[in-house]
């Protein structure tokens, strides 16, 4: 820990030097005239110090990270409500005020909200509620019985005479045991989640927490009333009454979260042209139903978390995808935030001797207490629970959650909310809870972790998703439901189907965008991650291997890799440039026009690798321009692109399989290569027929091209959609043929080779279909549908090709055109496949 | 009741077979007779008479489960026209939930029984296999239920899922391997690691009521 503090010595000089500074400066700038520079500190103060303090907090996360060895075995909540003793010390040393306190407005208007919405809207739903029962028995009978036997018996022990002489009675005792009882959410949260432990004793530790809430406050302000009120006025109505508030309380502040939660979906479902400010609806909205709920005395808590948890399903399928983002990210920022200004404050208010009133028996008793109370309360609940429970829970998982009841400054914030006037005792109250927090996160925090290791509690573990997984999961839903179903029960899995068949008619139908009802099958979603996984897989194979080699020949061949991961460069050196590079030593023999062909094979391979890269590398956000706006973004490329990525590894995922399972992978790439020397044949042959290409071609090229790239900007379109419907056509043609193995998709090509003046007729007759009837759906969809990412490419090679042909003036230069059309043919089938496979199943 | 009643020692047959209580056997027969229109047997038709089962996707798979011979125990294909109490109950006592106080090898046993359940359940054809054609019905009809995924969306995901299964049961493929489908080997193994005593099972209660906890 020293060596930790050095550098915040300097941040809290800062902190406490310019108060010093602010008081003897202000006197001498008054007396002057106009002065430039004033130094108003006042004026700033307030804000300046918080956000200050907030700063040292997030600086100390920042030195406590930086050595691992710390983090791992001390709990960063530890470490923090150390930092904030030390640093409190320090400013008491200094100033001799207790600089700040943890005060209850701030911890329960500002702190603990973002905690609790973040819980609530990252909360596992299912594993909730299938606890659900669990979870409120220990919520519920737990927290009361903690409360009763602690406050008892501490009245008890006060009776016997132990602790000296105090001013209390035994409703001060049940009422400093009301707000003792409750396990912190924030402290279970910050210790739990260092944890690891199985998601089933998570839950329940965590839910607890959560949902105690409602019965503390009702505890709280029930015996507050009563010690108000004076012990002897306590009449059996106000009993019963307290029973009553506690389901209005839990049950109403429920039904407010709930309502909210409804409001909040609604109103996400029409903020598509608002985008910039939906993630502000879910704070605003979520925090409204905590204020509502703190406005009728009802427990915020539980409105907050259902708000979250009911909301989360339909927010997170109507909000963008980086709206979502930008929920997670700030939901996460201000609830660690918050947990980090707790613990520091709650270390920072125990630095002020006012409040600490020493009683040693009654603070070692209530830490006995709360301990020995807890343990049997969990041990007896647990009994009752695994009579009825599937899944049982051990003594090893009792152990832990008897050991994980910490406090927090949920109960600091209660007893410092106390009338010291009504309450006598209070100080004592606050340094017992101050006490048995400390002991709870610091010595629970630091011990919790090796006990976890020692008894070999289940961990929870990262799987990756599986998509059979998934499928049998569903089929095991409804399996079980109909079996429930047909035995006459009225199980768990009866009301799961019957609430999710209302959620899909109902409740998705109003509050959910028509687009997102669509995407928000689980299974979908999957299914939609294992395909962005491929597709990152496949870009960082072919950056694995260093070049660009694997990427560059993207036939459906090559595709299988993706999945079976075996590497197989000989079909990547198969690929359209080596046959080139072959035929083309073999057939040509001027120097000249060999350099020409390099080129162009050159120009092939990077338009091949352009195309690629377009079509399967995810860019990264920034490479958008950011025009500056304040309600808009840059439209919605990304997802776009994701869709595509995601349509394109799934047909790849299909296609390989499907060659993979019918055994035909073989065959398809013989006859590919067979038809592709053909055609490579017949175009080379084609070439020593026609006139020698003329000197200094090469170099009149570069420029003739920038030319004629402006002349056919017109036309360009025009081009762009015969070619790339031809394409399609043949390349439909082409699967077709592999699968038939009938030669159809070959005739065509010589004919028009030999012929290519007519600039119209160029590269798309070769790719014309001689049975139209055989690809009838392509291209009216595909043509119309071009403009896709992948489309890039293409059109530019089509104006590649157009500028070529629109070169064939006057000088007779007809056949290097020719022979770069022909180059940039072969590509064709490579480069195509994923498309034409679109074609054939529809996509999603 | 009266059958169960008369014969206690029938009852108390079932339960030593099935491993349900005699309670819960009363129970399920109750519900037996209320399904079969207090006959002796039950047919398919019987089950249309159960109306939450009507939302239900895989409905016809499930109720086929109920009639195939080999979750029976009566042969290896086939399926039965019509089955009786005995047989209602042994399609039941699939779903019992796992006793862990047995061995574990017991324990396994029951694992794997009620995994032979599912599979079979795919396995419409009874050729131990799990082929892509099969697949793919399961996953249409279980995916039937949203009217956003089309037919085709349906059928590429089980190709999805049938290349991991293929994946994880055979590893590497060779580019010319062909994978046939799943066998009960590979479905063993696609299921390790994932807890099926917590997810196969129904709470079979002595009354009808509804389970607090689960």
């Amino acid at each position: 820990m020293s060596r930790h503090t050095g550098p915040l010595w300097a941040v809290l000089a800062a902190l406490v030097l310019p108060r010093a500074g602010a008081i003897e400066e202000e006197p001498s700038g008054a007396s002057q005239g106009f002065q430039i520079v004033t130094f108003k500190w006042h004026h700033v103060q307030d804000p300046y110090i918080i956000m200050l303090w907030i700063l040292v907090a997030s600086l100390a996360k920042i030195v406590f990270h930086l050595s691992h060895k710390v983090t791992r075995i001390v709990p960063e909540s530890a470490l923090l409500i150390m930092l904030g003793l030390v640093l409190g010390g320090i400013v008491w040393a200094a100033d001799h005020i207790a600089s700040f306190t943890l005060t209850p407005t701030v911890f329960f208007y500002y702190l603990l909200p973002p905690i609790v919405l973040d819980a609530g809207y990252f909360m596992p739903n299912r594993l909730f509620f299938g606890n659900l029962g669990t979870i409120l028995l220990y919520a519920v009978i737990g927290t009361v019985w903690n409360a009763a036997t602690t406050g008892l018996s501490l009245y008890g022990v006060f009776c016997s005479g132990l602790m000296g002489d105090l001013q209390s009675g035994l409703l001060d005792f049940l009422l400093f045991g009301s707000l003792i009882a409750a396990v912190d959410p924030v402290a279970v949260l910050a210790v739990f989640e260092e944890v690891h432990v199985n998601e089933v004793l998570f839950i329940i530790v965590f839910g607890e927490s959560l949902l105690n809430d409602a019965v503390t406050v009702v505890l709280y302000s029930v015996f507050e009333s009563f010690v108000t009120l004076g012990g002897d006025k306590v009449t059996g109505v106000d009993c019963v009454k307290g029973i009553v508030s506690f389901f209005v309380v839990s049950l109403g502040g429920t039904l407010v979260g709930v309502v909210f939660a409804f409001l909040l979906s609604l109103v996400t479902r029409f903020t598509k042209h608002v985008r910039i400010i939906e993630p502000g609806f879910v704070f605003v909205i979520s925090y409204l139903s905590y204020l509502t709920s703190e406005m009728l005395s009802l427990s915020a808590i539980l409105a907050i978390t259902f708000c979250g948890i009911c909301c989360q399903k339909y927010v997170k399928a109507n909000i963008s995808e980086q709206s979502a983002t930008t929920v997670r990210y700030t939901m996460k920022m201000l609830a660690s935030g918050a947990e980090t200004i707790i613990f520091m404050f709650l270390g920072i208010s125990a630095v002020d001797p006012l409040i600490w009133t020493w009683n040693t028996a009654f603070v070692l008793l209530t830490l006995l207490f709360i301990s020995v109370y807890r343990t049997i309360g969990v041990i007896l609940q647990t009994w009752i629970l695994n009579r009825y429970r599937m899944v049982q829970l051990e003594p090893i998982d009792q152990v832990v959650m008897c050991y994980g009841g910490l406090r927090g400054a949920v109960a600091y914030a209660l007893v410092v909310l106390l009338d010291k006037k009504k309450v006598k005792e209070k100080n004592l109250f606050v340094s017992t809870t101050l006490i048995v927090v400390f002991f709870t996160v610091i010595f629970q925090g630091l011990t919790i972790k090796p006990l976890v290791q020692w008894l070999k509690v289940k961990r929870s573990e990262q799987k990756e998703p599986k998509l059979n997984e998934k499928l049998h999961g569903r089929a095991f839903d409804h399996i079980l439901s109909a079996i429930e179903d047909i035995s006459g029960q009225i199980g768990h899995n009866y009301l799961r189907d019957k609430w999710s068949n209302f959620d899909r008619k109902v409740l998705s139908k109003v509050l959910m965008r028509r687009s997102a009802q669509k995407s928000r099958d689980r299974i979908l979603n999957v299914f939609h991650e294992l395909n962005l996984k491929d597709a990152i897989s496949y870009v960082a194979e072919g950056e694995r291997r260093g070049s660009l080699a694997f990427i560059r020949s993207p036939s459906t061949d090559n595709m299988v890799n993706v999945d079976f991961s075996t590497p197989r460069p000989s079909t990547v050196e198969a690929s359209v440039s080596y046959l080139l590079r072959e035929n083309v030593s073999a057939v040509c023999l001027d120097m000249q026009s060999l350099e020409q062909r390099r080129r162009s094979i050159r120009d092939t391979e990077d338009m091949v690798t352009h195309h690629t890269l377009q079509q399967y590398l995810y860019k990264p956000r920034q490479e958008y321009k950011h025009i500056y706006s304040r309600h808009k973004l840059t439209p919605n490329e990304a997802e776009k692109q994701d869709k595509e990525i995601f349509h394109r590894t799934m047909r790849k995922r299909l296609e390989s399989f499907k060659s993979a399972k019918l055994g035909m992978n073989q065959n398809k790439k013989a006859a590919k290569l067979y038809k592709r020397e053909r055609a490579q044949k017949r175009r080379n042959s084609s070439i020593p027929n026609g006139k020698l290409p003329m000197e200094s071609l090469a170099h009149n090229f570069a420029i003739k091209e920038k030319e004629f790239e402006l002349l056919d900007a017109e036309e360009a379109p025009d081009y762009e959609v015969e070619e790339t419907s031809g394409g399609i056509e043949f390349l439909a043609n082409v699967t077709k043929d592999t699968a038939s193995d009938s030669p159809a998709g070959d005739t065509g090509s010589d004919t028009p080779l030999t012929r290519p003046s007519s600039p119209r007729r160029g590269p798309p007759a070769v790719l014309q279909p001689p049975h139209p009837a055989m690809s009838p759906p392509a291209s009216p969809a595909q043509s119309s549908r071009m403009p896709g990412p992948g489309a890039h490419a293409r059109s530019a090679a089509a104006r590649r090709v157009h500028s070529r042909r629109s070169f064939q003036r006057p000088r007779a230069r007809r056949r290097p055109e020719l022979r770069k059309l022909a180059s940039l043919q072969p590509p064709g089938p490579a480069e195509l496949p994923p498309l034409a496979l679109e074609q054939e199943e529809t996509p999603l | 009741m009266g059958a169960a009643h008369s014969a206690s020692e029938e009852v108390r047959e079932l339960e030593g077979k099935t491993g349900f209580s005699s309670d819960q056997i009363e129970q399920l027969h109750r519900r037996f007779k209320q399904l079969s229109g207090d006959q002796p047997t039950i047919r398919k038709e019987n089950f249309n008479n159960v109306p939450d089962l009507e939302l239900n996707p895989i409905r016809s798979k499930i109720v086929r489960a109920f009639f195939d011979n080999r979750n029976l125990r009566k042969g290896p294909s086939g399926l039965a026209d019509e089955i009786n109490f005995e047989d209602f109950l042994t399609i039941m006592s699939y779903f019992r939930p796992i006793d862990t106080t047995l061995g574990e090898e017991e324990v396994e046993l029951s694992r794997r029984e009620k995994l032979r359940f599912l599979f079979h359940m795919y396995d419409s054809d009874s050729d131990g296999r799990i082929t892509l054609e099969e697949y793919r019905n399961v996953v249409e009809e279980l995916l039937s239920g949203n009217p956003h995924i089309e037919k085709e969306s349906a059928r590429s995901i089980a190709d999805g899922a049938m290349m991991e299964a293929a994946s994880v049961c055979v590893g590497q493929m060779e580019p010319d391997q062909v994978y046939e489908g799943i066998t009960f080997e590979d479905f063993l193994k696609i299921w390790q690691g994932i807890d099926i005593e917590t997810k196969m099972h129904v709470r079979f209660l002595n009354m009808e009521t509804i389970a607090l906890c689960h």
